[in-house]
């Protein structure tokens, strides 16, 4: 019996559940924008490059133009769409409002998305390419410009907003791009 | 791209069994690769079989305190492994200095060792390429080879592998554990890797079918003090011009045990032997990490545009030698 090409799925996206068929060729992030109406998740290259498509799977931020939408079935995404409040902004959103972190604004959804997703990761102490010490409990490295820079590297700006996408995203967690190398870590080493 | 069935895996015998000896149907985890090059149309399977949510995502301590792997394990928790981080820190530093933060969460441990070449001709479907078409030539021997292998190429093809990880893992001497129809298997990964030769079409030395599950690491006591570098054309988030590996045990201002391995210079991660002969035994001290360096390269054939990385993984095998070295002597 000859297996189908596509097939009817249901994603959860922001809390809610949409039923749809796709064809199997189909990539979560079309279905969004061109089956969903989600137009907030931007195609940038279409090949995992830009970051433009940037969308919580599971609490973690991935590019929805290298997933199927079959294969999302299942998973919870999360969208810009999906990041506030009702009205209030998600913390990371008003930091980009106030710092004015883009220009253009066509890559900020995902610039906002992977932000969430990178101020989670550095919460739960995964290093990066920019952490001198790898220790596990030595926890979360202190957050520098250097820091925000490498686990940001991932979403690209043509219109390079990079100085003030870097302060939003310190702003956002409760620091300053400026701090010091180790004052956070002394002071986590105090709480521990 | 070309229309296909998927079919989600709920166990490995099951995933073996529903892509059987199909040449049509691939394996699908993270996507980061596959789901990119059925895009632009160089692989055009007819089925796909999801392997994402195989019970595979775990990291445990062996019997002999080495570590298992498995093979849907992410690039991200791999990094983040709090065994990783303290006994192969190598192993975190090559992952967290691949891809983008986003690609890390998606990409998978298995994804990443079998992961083709980023070479331009190889994913350009107007070009001939022997790797994609076997026969047709291969226009960067005479064309854009400036990121190509100087190491074990052969005139069929000069592609390089872009892994880092599998770098790291080529220090540590990790094997690759795969399941088949027929049972299962194991590969060192010094011969995962097929030589290029006339057929640089066939990439491992798996059997057709073939699932990989896990690696394993054994213990390694040197890989305590080991890093990582890349270079590349900038600052993060792109292919490596040339990178190392290395771990270095020195007592006595004496090299007692040493690994290294380089990237981006070979169709395969290339474990430099040569170069850890020269270095055990040896003094710890920058003569002996250039030699070693030179050791190794003795066997670089460059082309016209790559000559620039026989100079480069020397300048970095005897950076990051001397840097480990230093550690060792605080």
């Amino acid at each position: 019996m000859a297996l189908p090409t596509s097939s009817v799925i249901t994603l959860h996206i922001n809390g809610e559940k949409f039923t749809l068929p796709v064809d199997h060729r189909t990539t979560l992030l079309d279905a969004l924008r061109e089956r969903l109406d989600l137009t907030g998740t931007k195609k940038g290259c279409d090949q995992g490059q830009c970051g433009a498509c940037t969308v919580l799977v599971d609490g973690r931020r991935t590019v929805a133009c290298l997933q199927f939408a079959v294969a999302a079935e299942g998973r919870e995404v999360t969208t810009i769409e999906g990041v506030a409040d009702g009205e209030r902004l998600h913390p990371v959103q008003q930091a980009f409002l106030e710092l004015d972190g883009y220009q253009c604004g066509y890559c900020t959804p995902g610039q906002i998305c992977s932000a969430i997703g990178a101020l989670q990761e550095h919460a739960a102490g995964w290093p990066s390419a920019a952490t001198d010490d790898l220790r596990p409990e030595s926890g979360p490295p202190p957050l520098t410009a250097e820091e925000i820079r490498e686990r940001m590297s991932g979403n690209l700006c043509r219109c390079a907003a990079y100085p003030s996408i870097v302060d939003a995203v310190a702003q956002a967690a409760g620091t300053t791009a400026t701090q010091p190398a180790g004052t956070q870590a002394d002071s986590e080493e105090q709480a521990a | 791209m070309k229309e296909f069935t998927y079919q989600k895996a709920a166990d490995v015998p099951g995933a073996v069994a529903l892509l059987g000896a199909d040449p049509e149907a691939r394996f699908l985890a993270g996507g980061t690769n596959l789901v990119d090059l059925m895009k632009s149309g160089v692989e055009r399977p007819a089925r796909l079989v999801d392997v994402r949510e195989l019970p595979l995502n775990r990291i445990q301590t062996t019997a002999d305190h080495g570590l298992r792997i498995g093979a849907t394990v992410t690039n991200s928790d791999l990094a983040a492994h709090p065994d990783v981080r303290r006994r192969y820190p190598v192993l975190t530093q090559a992952v967290l200095a691949g891809a983008s933060g986003q690609l890390r969460n998606m990409a998978t441990v298995g994804g990443n060792l079998l992961q083709r070449t980023r070479c331009a001709y190889f994913t350009d479907l107007t070009k001939p390429c022997n790797k994609r078409d076997p026969g047709s030539g291969c226009p960067a021997i005479g064309g854009e080879h400036h990121n190509h292998a100087v190491l074990g190429a052969s005139s069929h093809c000069v592609a390089v592998h872009p892994s880092d990880m599998a770098v790291a893992l080529s220090a540590l001497d990790c094997v690759v554990h795969y399941e088949t129809a027929d049972g299962s298997g194991e590969l060192p990964i010094g011969e995962l890797y097929l030589p290029v030769a006339d057929t640089p079409h066939r990439e491992t030395a798996l059997p057709p079918g073939a699932l990989i599950t896990h690696i394993t690491l054994p213990p390694s006591p040197v890989a305590a003090r080991s890093r990582y570098r890349k270079v590349r054309e900038r600052a993060s988030y792109a292919f490596a011009i040339g990178s190392i590996a290395a771990a270095l045990d020195v007592r006595d201002g004496v090299v007692h045990d040493a690994r290294v391995a380089f990237g981006a210079v070979a169709s395969r991660p290339w474990r430099a032997r040569a170069a850890e002969r020269v270095l055990i035994g040896a003094p710890a001290v920058t003569e002996a990490f250039g030699a070693a360096a030179d050791a190794e390269m003795a066997a670089a054939r460059p082309l016209a545009h790559n000559e620039y990385k026989v100079t480069l993984m020397r300048n970095l095998t005897v950076a990051v030698l001397g840097e480990l070295a230093e550690e060792a002597g605080r």
